[in-house]
C-alpha cells in the first residue's frame, strides 16, 4: 500500500480533564473522500484543529504524505497542501469575493509581499481566482462584498479561498452548516466535483449527504475513533447504530 | 447597481477601474495649490496642515488598511523631527538630506519595534505603543546633551532648499516644499494600496485569523507596512523641523499621537484621504476656534469629533462617500 496522503498516530489532546483526542490514529489515501461523523462533542473539529496545527496536541504525530508536520506552523502546513475550511465563516466581509480569491492565490504565488505593481498587473493571479470563483458557481457576483453574499454562496466562498491555496488535503469542517436541505446536496455536488487528486475529509451531519459523497466513514465518539469503513460497513455496524444512529439502520 | 455593472466586465478591467484616477482627485490636488493665491498669508498653516495630512497618511496605512491601532505613532514623527534637526548642528542643513536621514532613523526603530507589534492585536497593542511613545519621551527628555531636553533642540541651522530656496516668513518655500513631498509619498501609498501587498493588508484587517489558513504570513505584512508607516511618519517630522527650525519634546508627546488618531478618524480611516481631509478641518478649526478662546479651543474640537464619530461612523469622508453613492444611484 502506498504512503497515506495524510495520516494521525497515537494523537492525544485534553483539555484539563476533559479528553478530546485519544490515540486516533487514521490513514487517508490520496484522493480518498471521507466522511467523519458523530455526536456533537465527540472531538470531530478539535481534530481538524490538531491535524491544521491551530492546536497543538499533547501526544502523537501527524504526517502528511511522508513529512512529518506536528511542529509545523499553520501556515507552513498550508503551504504543504493541508488546507481547510470553518465551520463558522472566516470570510474577508468587506473584500468583494474576487477580491479575497486573488489574495489567497497571491500568498500561494507568493506574490503578496509586492507593493510597487498594481493588482491588475498580476493577471494571472487574478484570472486564477476567477476562474476558481466560476467552478463553484460564484463568478456573478464576484464583485459584491462578501458580507452581502447570500448564505449559501459565503459558504462555497469559504471553499474556494481554501482552493486558492491548491490543497492537496482539504479539511472541510461541516461544509454546509446552515445551508437549507436543497441547497446542502448542491453544495456537495460542487464538492463531488473538484480534482480527484485531491484528498478531502469532510464533516457532515446529514446521514443522506455522508452515504452519498463519502467513499469511506470514521465515526468518532468521546475523542475517540469508534469504527472506520466503507458506507455499508457503518451501516451495518451495531455499535455505530447503538451510540449514533439510534438503533436504527438509515 | 454595482453588481449588474460589474457583470459586464472582466476581472481585470474590473480590478483596473478601481485603480483609475478619480476626478474628485485631480479636483482635491488641485485645490491644495489655492493657498498660493487665495490665502497667502496663511501658507505657514498650509505647510503645517500638509505635514499633518502626511503624518495622518502614515497612521492610515497600519490603522486604515491592515488595522493596527497605535497611540504612540509620535515617537517616529518625534525621531524623525530630532533627527532631521540635530544633524543640521554638524553642518548636515541641507534639508533634502534631513528628509532621507530622519525618516531613515525613524526607520530602524519602526523596524525593530515591528517585531513586537506583529505579535499582538486590540487592546494589548495599544497600551504597546503607547509605552514606547512614553519610553522615547523620557529618553529625549533626559537626554539633554543631545536633544536639549525640556528646553528644545538650540543652534539648528536649516540651510536653503536645493541650495536656492530660503525657508521665507510667509511660508512659501515651505508649504511647496511639504506639499510636494506629500504628493510624492501619497502617490506611492496609493500604489502601495493597489498592489498585492495592500490587499493583504486589508485581508489582516479584516480576518487576521483566516490568513494563516490561507498560507499568509501576517506578521512578515505586518512587519513590513509598520516599517514603511515609521518611515513616513519620521519623514513628516523631519519636515515640520525644517519649515519651522524647531524641534520640542512636543514632537514625542502622547498629546500628538492622541491627535492624529482623531485627525485620521476624524476624516475617515482606510481611504487615503481621510488623514488628509481629517488635517484641513482639524487645523483650521484649531485655528478659528483658538482665535476665539485659545484657553477653551479643545472644548470644540471635543464637540467636533463627538458630533462626527456619532454621526458618520466612518468619518467625514465615509460620509461624504455615502452621499455620493445615493447621488449616484437616483441620477442612474
Amino acid at each position: 500500500m502506498s504512503t497515506p496522503a495524510l495520516s494521525t498516530h497515537g494523537l492525544e489532546k485534553s483539555f484539563g480533564s476533559l479528553v478530546v483526542a485519544s490515540d486516533v490514529n487514521l490513514a487517508i489515501p490520496l484522493g480518498a473522500r471521507y466522511a467523519l461523523i458523530g455526536p456533537n462533542g465527540a472531538g470531530k473539529t478539535t481534530l481538524i484543529n490538531l491535524m491544521t496545527g491551530m492546536l497543538r496536541p499533547d501526544a502523537g504525530k501527524i504526517r502528511l504524505g511522508e513529512t512529518d508536520i506536528t511542529a509545523f506552523s499553520p501556515g507552513d502546513r498550508v503551504k504543504r497542501g493541508l488546507v481547510r475550511t470553518f465551520q463558522i465563516n472566516q470570510l474577508f466581509p468587506h473584500l468583494n469575493a474576487l477580491e479575497a480569491v486573488t489574495l489567497a492565490v497571491c500568498e500561494r504565488r507568493g506574490v503578496a509581499g509586492k507593493f510597487w505593481r498594481p493588482l491588475p498587473a498580476y493577471a494571472e493571479a487574478v484570472d486564477e481566482a476567477y476562474a476558481i470563483l466560476g467552478s463553484l458557481m460564484l463568478a456573478p457576483d464576484c464583485y459584491r462584498l462578501t458580507r452581502e453574499l447570500a448564505y449559501g454562496q459565503q459558504r462555497l466562498l469559504e471553499i474556494a479561498l481554501a482552493l486558492a491555496t491548491r490543497p492537496k488535503v482539504l479539511l472541510l469542517d461541516e461544509p454546509a452548516a446552515g445551508v437549507p436541505r436543497e441547497e446542502s446536496a448542491e453544495l456537495f455536488t460542487a464538492i463531488a466535483g473538484l480534482s480527484q487528486d485531491m484528498t478531502i475529509l469532510f464533516i457532515e451531519h446529514d446521514m443522506d449527504l455522508v452515504f452519498r459523497f463519502a467513499s469511506r466513514i470514521i465515526v468518532m465518539v468521546g475523542g475517540s475513533v469508534l469504527v472506520e469503513g466503507t458506507p455499508q460497513e457503518i451501516a451495518a455496524d451495531a455499535r455505530v447504530r447503538e451510540v449514533y444512529l439510534g438503533g436504527e439502520a438509515p | 447597481m454595482a453588481a449588474a455593472s460589474g457583470a459586464a466586465t472582466t476581472p481585470g478591467l474590473y480590478l483596473q477601474a478601481q485603480t483609475r484616477w478619480h476626478p474628485i482627485e485631480f479636483a482635491f490636488w488641485a485645490a491644495t495649490l489655492a493657498p498660493f493665491l487665495l490665502f497667502p498669508n496663511h501658507l505657514a498653516l498650509a505647510s503645517q496642515i500638509a505635514i499633518t495630512g502626511l503624518f495622518a497618511l502614515s497612521l492610515d496605512l497600519i490603522l486604515g488598511y491592515a488595522g493596527i491601532v497605535s497611540l504612540g505613532h509620535a515617537a517616529f514623527f518625534g525621531l524623525g523631527a530630532y533627527t532631521a534637526g540635530i544633524i543640521t548642528k554638524y553642518g548636515w542643513g541641507e534639508p533634502l538630506v534631513g528628509l532621507l536621514v530622519g525618516p531613515a532613523v525613524a526607520g530602524l526603530a519602526g523596524y525593530a519595534t515591528s517585531f513586537i507589534i506583529a505579535r499582538f492585536r486590540h487592546l494589548t497593542l495599544i497600551m504597546i505603543t503607547l509605552g514606547l511613545g512614553f519610553l522615547l519621551h523620557e529618553a529625549a527628555n533626559s537626554a539633554e546633551w543631545l536633544t536639549g531636553g525640556s528646553d528644545g533642540l538650540q543652534g539648528m541651522r536649516i540651510g536653503p532648499l536645493l541650495g536656492l530656496f530660503r525657508f521665507d516668513l510667509y511660508g512659501y518655500t515651505a508649504y511647496a516644499y511639504s506639499l510636494v513631498v506629500l504628493f510624492v509619498v501619497f502617490l506611492a501609498a496609493r500604489r502601495l494600496i493597489n498592489s498585492p501587498f495592500g490587499l493583504s493588508l486589508r485581508g489582516i484587517r479584516e480576518n487576521a485569523l483566516r490568513m494563516p489558513a490561507i498560507g499568509a504570513p501576517s506578521r512578515s505584512h505586518i512587519r513590513k507596512i509598520y516599517t514603511i508607516s515609521a518611515v513616513i511618519a519620521g519623514m513628516a517630522g523631519a519636515l515640520l523641523a525644517q519649515t519651522t527650525s524647531t524641534v520640542s519634546l512636543g514632537v514625542l508627546e502622547f498629546q500628538r499621537s492622541a491627535e492624529i488618531l482623531i485627525i485620521l478618524v476624524l476624516g475617515g480611516a482606510g481611504r487615503l484621504y481621510g488623514g488628509l481631509v481629517g488635517a484641513i478641518v482639524f487645523m483650521v478649526a484649531r485655528d478659528q476656534f483658538s482665535g476665539i478662546a485659545p484657553q477653551y479651543w479643545y472644548f470644540w474640537i471635543g464637540a467636533l469629533l463627538v458630533t462626527v464619530v456619532m454621526l458618520l461612523p466612518n468619518g467625514i469622508l465615509g460620509g461624504l462617500a455615502q452621499l455620493y453613492a445615493r447621488w449616484q444611484g437616483k441620477s442612474s
